[in-house]
C-alpha cells in the first residue's frame, strides 16, 4: 500500500519543490478518490446525526430539567411487591382490547414498565409504554417519549422513514468508517515533513483549515470510529436480531415447531420465578411476551443481567413455555447479540457520568468541525488538483 | 516558516504515527474501562477521553509561542 515508486516519487518531487513522498502518485489518487467520495456522500447525513446526537447525549438531563420529577410515595406498613400478574391486568386494563408485549423493570426504585400494543407483532410506533408502581400496581407517570426530544431522536435513528431509514443512515456510517480510514491513509503523505499538531499560521486559508482537518480528524479517529461502528451496529438492530430469532432460539424450541400457539397465556410471575429459579444471582432485565421479535410464538423470554458492571450488559435468555409456566431452557446470548448490547453504550455515551457525556459532546463537536472543514477542502480544492495541494502541504 | 519546512528531514510513518496511535490507544481504553466498572474505572476513562482534546490544545497553545 505504501510501496515506493520510484517514477511517481520523482513526479511527485518535481510538483512539490523537494518534498519527497513514499506512496506513489497512483497509490494517492484511489486513497484520496476514496476519502473524498465516501465523506462528500455521507457528510451531510454525518452533519445531521452529529448535530442531533449532541442534545440526544444529555437526554436524559434535559427530560430532568423540563418535566417534574416524579417522587415515589411511601407506602407505610406495606413494603412487599404486588404479582406481576396484577401488575399486568392493571396496565392492560386501561388499553382495551390491546395486548402485553415487554415488561421491564427499573434499576433504581420498584417500577414496572409495560409495553402494549393491538397485536403481538405490532410495529413500534402502535405500542405504547406504562409505568406501575410495583408494590401498589397504581399507574405512575411514564418516561417521557414526547416533545422535541422525541422528534430529534426519531430524526437520528431513521429520518422518519422506518427500517429504510434506518438501513439508510447505518450504510451513510459504513461510509463514514471507510472516510475515517482513508483519511487515516492519506495523513501520512500530508504529515512527511511536519511534526504532529503543526498549525501553520502564515498560509493561505486552505492550508490553514488543511491542517485543521489532519489534527482534528487523526486526534478523533479512535472516538469516531468506535461511535461510527457502533452506530452502523445498531442501525442494523432488527436483521441481528432477527437472525437470533431463528438461530438460537429456533435451537432452543426445536421441540415446538409444529405445537399451536397457547390460546391462553399462563402467569408472567411464575415465568419469571422458573428463570430466576435456574440463574440464581441474576437480576431480571425484561420479559418479551409470545409473537414477537424477542421471543417465539410459545414462549415468555426472561432476559436476565449480571450483577458486576460488565456482566450487567451481557444477558442470557431463558424461556418459559407460556401454556405451561414450565422452563424450556437458559442460554447466555451469542456474541452478534452481545455485540450489539454493548454497541448501545458505545455509541450513546451513557455509561461514565456526566463528565464522560461532556467530553463526548465535546468530541462530537470536534466532528462537526472535522465534516466542515471536509466540505471545504474539496470546495476550495475544486479550483486546483490535489497535486498542487500535496505540494503545498510538503512545501 | 513552519519549523517543519527549516529542516529537509522526512519522517517515517512510525514517526508519524507514534502520537496519534498513543492518543487512539488511550482513547480507547477512555471508552473500555467505564464499561467495566464504576468508580476508579470512570476516572480512568475520563482522563482516556480527554487525551485527544487536550492534544488539541496543546497544539493551539504551541502554535501561538
Amino acid at each position: 500500500m505504501l510501496a515506493r515508486v520510484q517514477y511517481a516519487e520523482c513526479d511527485l518531487v518535481a510538483f512539490s519543490g523537494g518534498a519527497q513522498v513514499h506512496m506513489s502518485q497512483s497509490t494517492i489518487q484511489i486513497w484520496s478518490w476514496l476519502h473524498k467520495w465516501s465523506s462528500l456522500v455521507c457528510t451531510l447525513f454525518l452533519l445531521m446525526l452529529c448535530v442531533t446526537g449532541l442534545p440526544l447525549i444529555f437526554h436524559h438531563e434535559i427530560e430532568h430539567l423540563t418535566g417534574e420529577e416524579y417522587v415515589m410515595p411511601d407506602l407505610p406498613g406495606d413494603d412487599g411487591l404486588e404479582s406481576l400478574d396484577t401488575v399486568l391486568a392493571e396496565a392492560l386494563a386501561s388499553r382495551p382490547g390491546e395486548v402485553g408485549l415487554f415488561m421491564s423493570f427499573d434499576e433504581d426504585r420498584p417500577v414496572v414498565n409495560v409495553t402494549s400494543g393491538p397485536s403481538y407483532d405490532a410495529p413500534e410506533r402502535q405500542m405504547t409504554l406504562m409505568s406501575l408502581d410495583w408494590r401498589s400496581a397504581d399507574f405512575v407517570p411514564p418516561p417521557v417519549e414526547e416533545g422535541i426530544m422525541a422528534v430529534i431522536l426519531q430524526l437520528h435513528i431513521d429520518l422518519f422513514l422506518g427500517l429504510p431509514g434506518k438501513f439508510f443512515l447505518g450504510a451513510m456510517g459504513a461510509l463514514f468508517v471507510v472516510a475515517i480510514v482513508s483519511g487515516v491513509v492519506l495523513y501520512a503523505p500530508f504529515m512527511r515533513k511536519h511534526d504532529f499538531g503543526t498549525l501553520r499560521v502564515s498560509r493561505s486559508r486552505r492550508v490553514k483549515w488543511l491542517d485543521w482537518h489532519n489534527l482534528l480528524g487523526i486526534v478523533t479517529l479512535a472516538w469516531a470510529s468506535v461511535v461510527g461502528l457502533t452506530g452502523v451496529i445498531n442501525a442494523f438492530s432488527e436483521p441481528i436480531t432477527a437472525t437470533w430469532q431463528a438461530t438460537q432460539l429456533g435451537e432452543m424450541t426445536a421441540g415446538y415447531r409444529e405445537a399451536e400457539p397457547p390460546a391462553e397465556l399462563g402467569s408472567i410471575q411464575g415465568a419469571i420465578e422458573a428463570v430466576t429459579t435456574a440463574a440464581p444471582g441474576m437480576r431480571v432485565q425484561f420479559v418479551a411476551f409470545p409473537g414477537g421479535l424477542y421471543s417465539t410464538d410459545h414462549h415468555y423470554a426472561v432476559f436476565l443481567q449480571g450483577a458486576t458492571p460488565l456482566t450487567k450488559r451481557l444477558l442470557t435468555v431463558g424461556l418459559v413455555d407460556a401454556a405451561t409456566g414450565e422452563l424450556t431452557d437458559i442460554r447466555p446470548m451469542p456474541w452478534y447479540m452481545q455485540a450489539l448490547l454493548l454497541s448501545q453504550p458505545l455509541h450513546f455515551g451513557d455509561y461514565g457520568g456526566l463528565p464522560m457525556k461532556i467530553l463526548w459532546a465535546l468530541l462530537d463537536l470536534v466532528t462537526i468541525v472535522v465534516l466542515g472543514s471536509g466540505v471545504y477542502l474539496w470546495l476550495a480544492r475544486r479550483k486546483r488538483p490535489v497535486r498542487a495541494l500535496m505540494a503545498e502541504a510538503g512545501a | 516558516m513552519s519549523r517543519a519546512a527549516a529542516s529537509p528531514r522526512r519522517r517515517s510513518l512510525g514517526a508519524i504515527f507514534v502520537i496519534p496511535a498513543l492518543i487512539g490507544l488511550f482513547s480507547l481504553v477512555g471508552l473500555v474501562s467505564a464499561l467495566a466498572g464504576d468508580g476508579f474505572s470512570d476516572l480512568l476513562s475520563w482522563a482516556g477521553l480527554a487525551v485527544p482534546l487536550i492534544a488539541i490544545v496543546w497544539a493551539c497553545a504551541r502554535r501561538r509561542q
